[in-house]
């Protein structure tokens, strides 16, 4: 062979092998959609997202299962921004620019889905928001699966003030935005009941708190006066966990002062002794022990898929079912994963959700719901002890609130925003 | 002769009479018989099946009212969520420890009683209520004076006109002293919302000196009622003479809460006093040294499941040895190069710390791991109405002098408490006279280390179990060793107690994130008229 040959060879075998390795990358980066998940896995949310990375899974592992969507396989990227909510804004960046992903499911605290918020905007991706929160909020890229205020703390509010007699109210929560708008909320609502001021006592911790000696023996005192008392509970994370020990320790039972948690599920009371909390209530939209056969083959697939009988179901997972069957049927409908598409082609659909019912995508980004009320049981499953009758369809923006009262969030054309006042006919666009 | 002329007939006319009377009194005045009671609970069951909360609630003033004689067990499991459903057959039946199911309404023993046909009849918060306070009623009647003394001080404070006349007829054939002063209690209550002012008044008189919330906020109502003038006047004067009592158990309570808010505190900056403190050595993972004490007692609890007590008294020496053990690793391989050098060991000892995090993380999980308290750390011990202590703080305290004192007796009297004491005085000195410096290092580390480990078990018992509960007490365990003085254990004693006391001072007024800052702003500006703390050490060389 001639001396030259032989590197040429080397050369264009190397070459080969790149083109069909860049190929081969090529097709397979086409060859799938990638789905992004942002739930903190470790850090003081850990205890409620955790469970939600897992429902991801099952779901896109299910969907596959089905053929995928427009006949690709989808792919889970899963990122831990670990209860950091800078960290929050970095990983949506990453998820929505290196991955590329289609979609995001994600986000539990309010806090970090304001700091994603921008990313979000900006960068043009969808976020499908499953958790509970504060309203005052409409993006042309979120899809909030979870419950507005009216599809949960009024509802409670209500229950407890008709049903229970409730004269005298404690507001507690975690030092943040979801809490503090929330009492805003609630605050303005009771008072426009007639509830006194001195009968209303707000108490804000921060994340992660666990010396709760005083506050709950202020709660006792406050209870004490002769009227019906109830605790609100806003309190996020593991802070819930010393603050019901405390309530059993120093005595307090359901029927001396009930508290209804927004924030407290199947999940979070999964690792505690609920012997003591018997009777104390939270609201949500779905419970595991809900009869319905829907969820009865929810629970069967989900503990296939994680090998463990002992896991249990909450709402939020629930949410995250109907929010991404939502997005699949959309996809479908538009026939690309593109965001502007998938956003135009959701609203209006709807799909079934595990108590019975259905849920449909409304033009202001919320879905329709049921609201139920259970009380905690020792086994740690909760008791359906009120519920709608017809689904509540979902208000961003509260009528509570004077701020708040003039304006609706409507993404359809012609109004197309998601502040917009009907009084001045003026659209205010996003507020971060 | 005998008056009675026909004595035999006025013996018959007699026993007659009496005979006419049993009759009477059973056929009239015998409130039910056996089958009007199995009556009223076949009726209440029927009820108890439905879904309707009302329906059920009336399903419990049935059972109450029957006088059955398995009235009260019915209702017992029914609080306790015992009593089912079976599907197959429609019975009503309870469930007994031991998975045994009895048939509600005979008690007979059921074999072969399928669970998943089984459904629970569910209560909700009122119902357990109204049960509580039926069965609080059927214990009125009990034959043991501390059953009755339960039943009686469960339903002062709502007592209606029926179980005021019910509390009246047991006052009379009461004969136990404390079962009688509380129905006169329970009475004087229910009497200060008489129409009467008379009786009012009388009721007032009654309570006086009693502390209880609910007789307070009575007194209360009646002292803003002008429409009863004299009523009104003597409840502000009862309302005033227990205004004090109240200030001081309310005072106790803000210190008692302060004092375990203080020990954990303490605990938690002992061991970083004698390490800062002899070596100058600014550890920053000593927080993941007390998580790795609160990990092994964890350990301790799966290693032996079911002996809460013994697993957790066995965590403190287990605590102890593994986080020495590790302090010692750090202080050989890390600290020991880079003494005199306080940046660089910040800087070293905090990767450390993330190390250490990170290997919980992996090796265990990123998640809390549930840390099971002992019974006797639940609860409370009630002093009175108005000031409770519960048993775990108490005990945390406790434990917190404990470890105290035994530190402070190793260093008083072990040799290796005198030599720490030298070196940390002065080190050439200590060299001079034979100390060995270095060991005394390694061994000091493992102390403060070990104290660490010790401390995460009482925080176990309190607080979640995390890998970033290191995290939460690193920042408030300098604070304590700067306030209290350096290398001094009563300084760090005196300064973590005051510093608890203050922030649970501050916290009803300005709330708890508030009321941190306000502290931490009250250390800086210590600091900068007292560098050395409360208690800094003697010696001309200290301090160096």
């Amino acid at each position: 062979m001639k001396p030259l040959q032989a590197p040429i060879k080397k050369l264009m075998i190397g070459v080969a092998a790149a083109a069909v390795l860049g190929i081969s990358s090529l097709a397979s980066a086409t060859d799938t959609i990638k789905v992004g998940i942002l739930h903190s896995l470790s850090g003081t949310m850990a205890i409620s997202e955790t469970t939600l990375k897992d429902t991801m899974l099952m779901l896109i592992d299910e969907q596959n299962k089905k053929g995928g969507l427009l006949g690709k396989k989808l792919e889970p990227v899963v990122v831990d921004p670990a209860s950091n909510w800078p960290l929050f804004a970095e990983k949506a960046r990453e998820l929505l620019e290196k991955d590329k992903v289609a979609a995001v499911f994600g986000c539990w605290t309010s806090v970090s889905r304001k700091s994603v918020l921008p990313v979000f905007e900006e960068l043009n991706g969808l976020l499908f928001y499953p958790v509970q929160y504060e309203g005052e909020e409409s993006s042309k890229n979120v899809f909030y699966t979870g419950a507005a205020p009216n599809q949960q703390a009024i509802p409670a509010v209500d229950y407890l003030m008709n049903d229970i007699g409730v004269k005298r109210w404690v507001l507690a929560g975690t030092d943040y935005v979801y809490p503090r708008t929330t009492n805003k909320i609630l605050e303005a609502y009771l008072k426009a009941k007639g509830v006194a001021d001195e009968d209303i006592m707000i108490n804000y911790t921060p994340f992660g708190h666990s010396d709760w000696q005083s506050i709950v023996s202020d709660i006792k005192k406050f209870g004490s006066a002769g009227k019906k008392t109830a605790v609100v509970s806003t309190i996020n994370g593991d802070a819930n966990v010393p603050f019901y020990k405390e309530l059993g320790n120093q005595g307090i039972s359901a029927e001396d002062i009930p508290v209804v948690a927004f924030s407290v599920g199947e999940e979070e009371l999964s690792g505690i002794d609920t012997k003591p909390l018997v009777g104390h209530l939270a609201a949500w939209n779905y419970f595991m022990s809900v009869d319905d056969p829907a969820n009865d083959a929810f629970i069967e697939n989900w503990h296939k898929f994680i090998k463990n009988d002992d896991r249990v179901t909450n709402d939020p997972m629930e949410a995250h079912y109907i929010g991404f069957n939502l997005w699949a049927k959309a996809v479908e409908k538009a026939g690309s994963t593109d965001t502007d598409k998938v956003a135009e082609a959701i609203i209006g659909l709807e799909t079934p959700n595990l108590t019975g019912g259905t849920a449909k995508m409304l033009k202001n980004h919320h879905i329709t719901k049921p609201v139920l009320i259970g009380e905690i049981q020792d086994d740690g499953q909760f008791s359906v002890v009120w519920q709608t009758e017809e689904e509540v369809p979902g208000d961003a923006w509260s009528d509570y609130l004077p701020g708040s009262k003039d304006i609706i969030a409507d993404w359809t054309p012609p109004i197309s925003c998601g502040n917009y006042n009907t009084k001045t006919k003026k659209c205010s666009g996003q507020n971060y | 002769m005998s008056r009675c002329l026909y004595p035999d007939l006025h013996t018959k006319l007699a026993s007659l009479g009496l005979m006419a009377w049993l009759v009477w009194l059973l056929l009239y005045t015998a409130p039910v018989t056996a089958e009007d009671a199995t009556a009223d609970l076949t009726t209440a069951f029927e009820l108890l099946k439905g879904r309707s909360f009302k329906d059920k609630g009336e399903a419990v003033d049935l059972i109450a009212q029957s006088g059955h004689e398995r009235s009260k067990m019915i209702l017992a499991a029914l609080l306790a969520s015992h009593l089912y459903k079976n599907k197959e057959d429609e019975r009503i039946v309870i469930r007994e420890t031991g998975k045994q199911y009895q048939d509600a309404l005979s008690g007979e023993l059921l074999e072969g009683v399928n669970k998943r046909k089984l459904k629970r009849i569910t209560i909700n918060n009122q119902l357990r209520g109204q049960i509580r306070d039926a069965l609080a009623t059927l214990d009125l009647a009990s034959p043991e004076a501390t059953v009755r003394l339960a039943a009686v001080k469960s339903m002062t404070g709502n007592v209606d006109e029926a179980s005021q006349a019910r509390f009246r007829a047991s006052l009379a054939k009461e004969e136990d002293k404390r079962v009688k002063e509380a129905l006169l209690t329970a009475l004087a209550i229910a009497q200060l919302d008489a129409a009467d002012p008379a009786i009012r008044l009388t009721a007032i008189e009654q309570v006086t000196g009693n502390l209880d919330p609910a007789i307070r906020a009575k007194l209360a109502r009646l002292e803003q009622d002008s429409s009863q003038p004299a009523v009104a006047k003597a409840a502000k004067q009862a309302l005033d003479g227990i205004e004090f009592k109240l200030q001081l158990y309310a005072t106790f309570e803000t210190l008692f809460f302060g004092l375990s808010l203080g020990s954990v505190l303490v605990l938690a900056a002992i061991g970083l006093a004698i390490t800062f403190g002899v070596m100058g050595v600014i550890n920053m993972a000593h927080g993941e040294l007390i998580m790795l004490g609160a990990y092994t007692t964890y350990l301790m609890q799966q290693l032996m499941p079911g002996y809460d007590e013994v697993s957790l008294l066995l965590a403190i020496p287990a605590a102890f040895l593994v986080s020495g053990t590790a302090g010692i690793i750090i202080e050989r391989t890390v600290i020991r190069f880079l003494y005199g050098r306080p940046l660089e060991t910040l800087l070293a000892t905090f990767g450390i710390s993330l190390i250490l995090q990170q290997l919980v993380r992996t090796l265990i999980s990123p998640q809390n791991v549930p840390v099971s308290n002992p019974d006797w750390m639940s609860g409370t011990l009630e002093i009175n109405s108005v000031l409770a202590l519960t048993y775990n703080r108490l005990y945390i305290i406790l434990f917190c002098l404990l470890v105290f004192t035994a530190l402070s007796l190793v260093l008083k009297r072990t040799n290796l408490g005198l030599q720490v004491r030298a070196v940390s005085q002065n080190r050439a000195m200590a060299r001079a006279m034979g100390v060995r410096s270095a060991r005394v290092d390694a061994l000091t580390f493992g102390l403060g280390s070990g104290i660490a480990g010790v401390a995460g078990v009482a925080l176990s018992q309190l607080t979640n179990v995390g890998p970033n509960l290191g995290q939460s007490y690193i920042i408030d365990s300098f604070m304590v060793v700067v306030f209290g003085g350096v290398g001094n254990l009563w300084g760090t004693l005196v300064g973590g107690l005051s510093l608890g006391v203050a922030n649970k001072v501050l916290e009803p007024w300005s709330g708890a994130v508030l009321a941190k800052i306000l502290v931490l702003v009250f250390i800086i500006l210590f600091i900068q008229k007292r560098p050395r703390g409360l208690f800094p050490q003697k010696g001309r060389a200290a301090g160096d």
